[in-house]
């Protein structure tokens, strides 16, 4: 059916562009400053046409690729080993709340249900993590907190409580166990859902700071949100401080800092195209059946 | 072997179906009959129970002047003496009422123009441009909240930010936005839409989607016009999705976004008086000022405010939109 062309259906365009243009501009912002001459920006500040290009940004970056080199592989460390760990876990359990044989599933849903509702809240869990040994180390970045999402739970499970019960059914009468059928039958199956899954835990790990700033104290282990985040606090510290002090920390010129984000969201940016086109669907099946 | 199979499964789904079911339902028999289930949850529930239930215990410290060293058991217990302490100071009243502003503003905010996208996707039949739109509006969903406070920083920063730099254009003064508080709940807002609309708007998405399409061609050849389409048919019928994720929302009103509120305004404490929230206080107290106690105090205090919100939210939900209750 042809439309003809309407008023409203241009607005449509129109406001949904402008909106998701706003969504880029910040990216195009960083990409821009990062690429701008630094004398130009002193003169000119931030601009999306910057007056004279540089990579001088970028090469400062190269040769100072130490200070950036230990992070990333934390960084890469904890999203590559938690992610695992933690798919392999939610999938898991997933699977046997959505097993209607299990005659406790009802009191297992409600045990993870109700951490959703009530969390003891920062000190308790602070201490748990102290007690663990959990402190200043690798495994303090990647247990607490993130390994485990009952959240993501729920959103395999509803995937799989709308898989046909005949799957599990005939595959229990080709005297296959519930184990061979999570990870042959079931798992498989659920490639989209996991996938989104995958794409949550991989960005809250890749994300996290905030087990850094509680359970980490040395510079080694510093992930590279927690770098950033250092870098602008010294930054902070040192405006807040009356000048002409005998201070020998030089804050990252702009362009250099804005290189730095830029390295630092790299890994995202090419993860996100590939799935994205299980991303939309797997969220959509998992969240719309309660 | 193709003839053999039928057989042995029988004898197998025998072993699963009647002879284990008949007998006893004990709860070590369920857990023997189900054993390979129950093993695949294990790893899970043991997470949950270390890090959920088993720090539960770790609330009693705020009834105590907490010592790492002597532990739970041997702290030394002092009442009330920590709620005392921070109710009787001028930050209670600040930072409760800072979160349940915020998080008001950032539920009713973010909705509106979660719904309103939603909305305006629906109405689109270019293929091309809904896939873009839509990438380009999850993108920021995907950041982390330090680097969109560097990305916020190239438009608002004083000297250098594009912000102050149109307002120049306009022949405006430049402002300081790192020292104006009173314009940081709008400035957070802003940031909170522009991170999360675009994401959340999938959900109403796909509500819409579910809609019975009978519905739009019998206001099509009724002669309906598309606003009287949005407003008669696609609307009413999202309302109950967005009364229930509102109704759930507002049971989470009483926690402060940490990893947004702390990686924008970190230490700067100029901004505080309208940007504090609960956990950013309760992480000073823990980290900054080292006292386990009365931050825990605060937290429980929060948690059990949240508790109430979210059976009075779910009480709510239940009682008008019966499918969508959490419990």
């Amino acid at each position: 059916m042809k439309r003809k062309f309407e008023a409203s259906t241009a607005l449509i365009y129109l406001l949904l562009g402008t909106f998701a243009l706003a969504c880029i501009v910040p990216m195009l912002l960083t990409v821009m400053v990062s690429i701008t001459d630094e004398s130009s920006i002193i003169r000119n500040g931030y601009s999306l046409f910057p007056e004279n290009f540089s990579v001088e940004a970028y090469r400062t970056l190269y040769n100072s690729r130490e200070m950036l080199s230990q992070s990333f592989f934390v960084s890469i460390t904890i999203t590559v080993v938690g992610t695992l760990a933690a798919l392999v876990i939610t999938g898991m359990a997933a699977y046997t709340l959505a097993n209607p044989n299990v005659k406790y599933r009802g009191f297992l849903n409600l045990f993870f249900f109700i951490t959703l509702l009530f969390n003891g809240g920062l000190v308790p869990w602070y201490i748990m993590c102290q007690k663990l040994g959990l402190t200043d180390n690798l495994a303090a970045l990647i247990v607490p907190a993130l390994m485990f999402n009952a959240f993501n739970m729920f959103l395999v499970r509803n995937f799989m409580d709308a898989l046909p019960q005949a799957l599990r059914e005939s595959a229990y009468i080709d005297g296959a166990n519930d184990m061979r059928i999570a990870f042959q039958i079931y798992l498989p199956i659920c490639v989209p859902v996991l996938a989104t899954v995958t794409l949550f835990y991989a960005l809250s790990y890749w994300n996290d700071w905030f087990n850094a700033i509680m359970l980490v104290d040395s510079k080694d282990l510093y992930p590279l949100q927690y770098v950033l985040f250092k870098i602008r606090s010294n930054i902070e510290m040192l405006t807040m401080i009356p000048t002409g002090g005998s201070i020998q920390f030089t804050p990252p010129a702009e362009s250099a800092k804005m290189a730095t984000v830029l390295v630092t969201i790299g890994p995202i940016v090419f993860l996100y195209p590939f799935l994205q086109r299980y991303f939309v669907k797997g969220l959509i099946v998992g969240s719309v059946k309660g | 072997m193709q003839q053999q199979s039928p057989m042995k499964a029988q004898t197998a789904s025998d072993r699963f179906y009647q002879t284990e079911w008949k007998t006893k339902k004990g709860l070590v028999h369920e857990l023997l009959r189900n054993r390979f289930s129950y093993l695949l949850i294990l790893p899970a529930v043991l997470y949950v129970a270390i890090f959920s239930y088993a720090t539960y215990p770790y609330l009693l410290i705020a009834f105590q002047r907490f010592n790492y060293n002597k532990d739970l058991f041997h702290s030394e217990w002092i009442g009330l003496q920590n709620f005392e302490f921070f109710f009787k100071s001028s930050d209670a009243l600040r930072i409760t009422l800072n979160t349940l502003q915020l998080n008001l503003l950032f539920l009713v905010f973010g909705t509106i123009f979660a719904v309103a996208l939603a909305v305006l996707f629906n109405e689109v039949r270019q293929r091309l441009f809904q896939k873009v739109a839509q990438t380009a509006m999850i993108f920021p969903n995907f950041l982390s909240w330090i680097i969109v406070s560097y990305m916020m920083y190239g438009l608002l920063s004083t000297d250098f930010g594009l912000i102050n730099k149109w307002l120049s254009w306009f022949g405006l003064e430049p402002v300081n936005w790192y020292t104006k508080t009173e314009a940081w709940p709008a400035i957070l807002v802003g940031m909170k839409v522009w991170k999360e609309a675009g994401m959340s708007s999938i959900i109403y998405l796909a509500a819409i989607t579910g809609i019975d399409h009978s519905l739009y061609e019998a206001a099509d050849i009724d002669g309906a016009s598309r606003w009287q389409k949005i407003r008669k048919i696609t609307l009413p019928l999202l309302a109950p999705t967005i009364a229930i994720l509102t109704l759930l929302n507002l049971g989470k009103i009483f926690y402060g976004d940490f990893g947004m509120i702390y990686a924008i305004i970190g230490d700067n404490g100029v901004l505080f008086p309208t940007t504090d929230v609960i956990d950013t206080y309760v992480f000073r107290a823990l980290r900054q000022i080292g006292d386990p106690s009365n931050a825990a105090a605060v937290g429980l205090f929060q948690s059990t405010v949240g508790l109430i919100l979210v059976f009075l939210s779910n009480w709510f939900t239940r009682r008008f939109f019966r499918e969508g209750a959490l419990y």
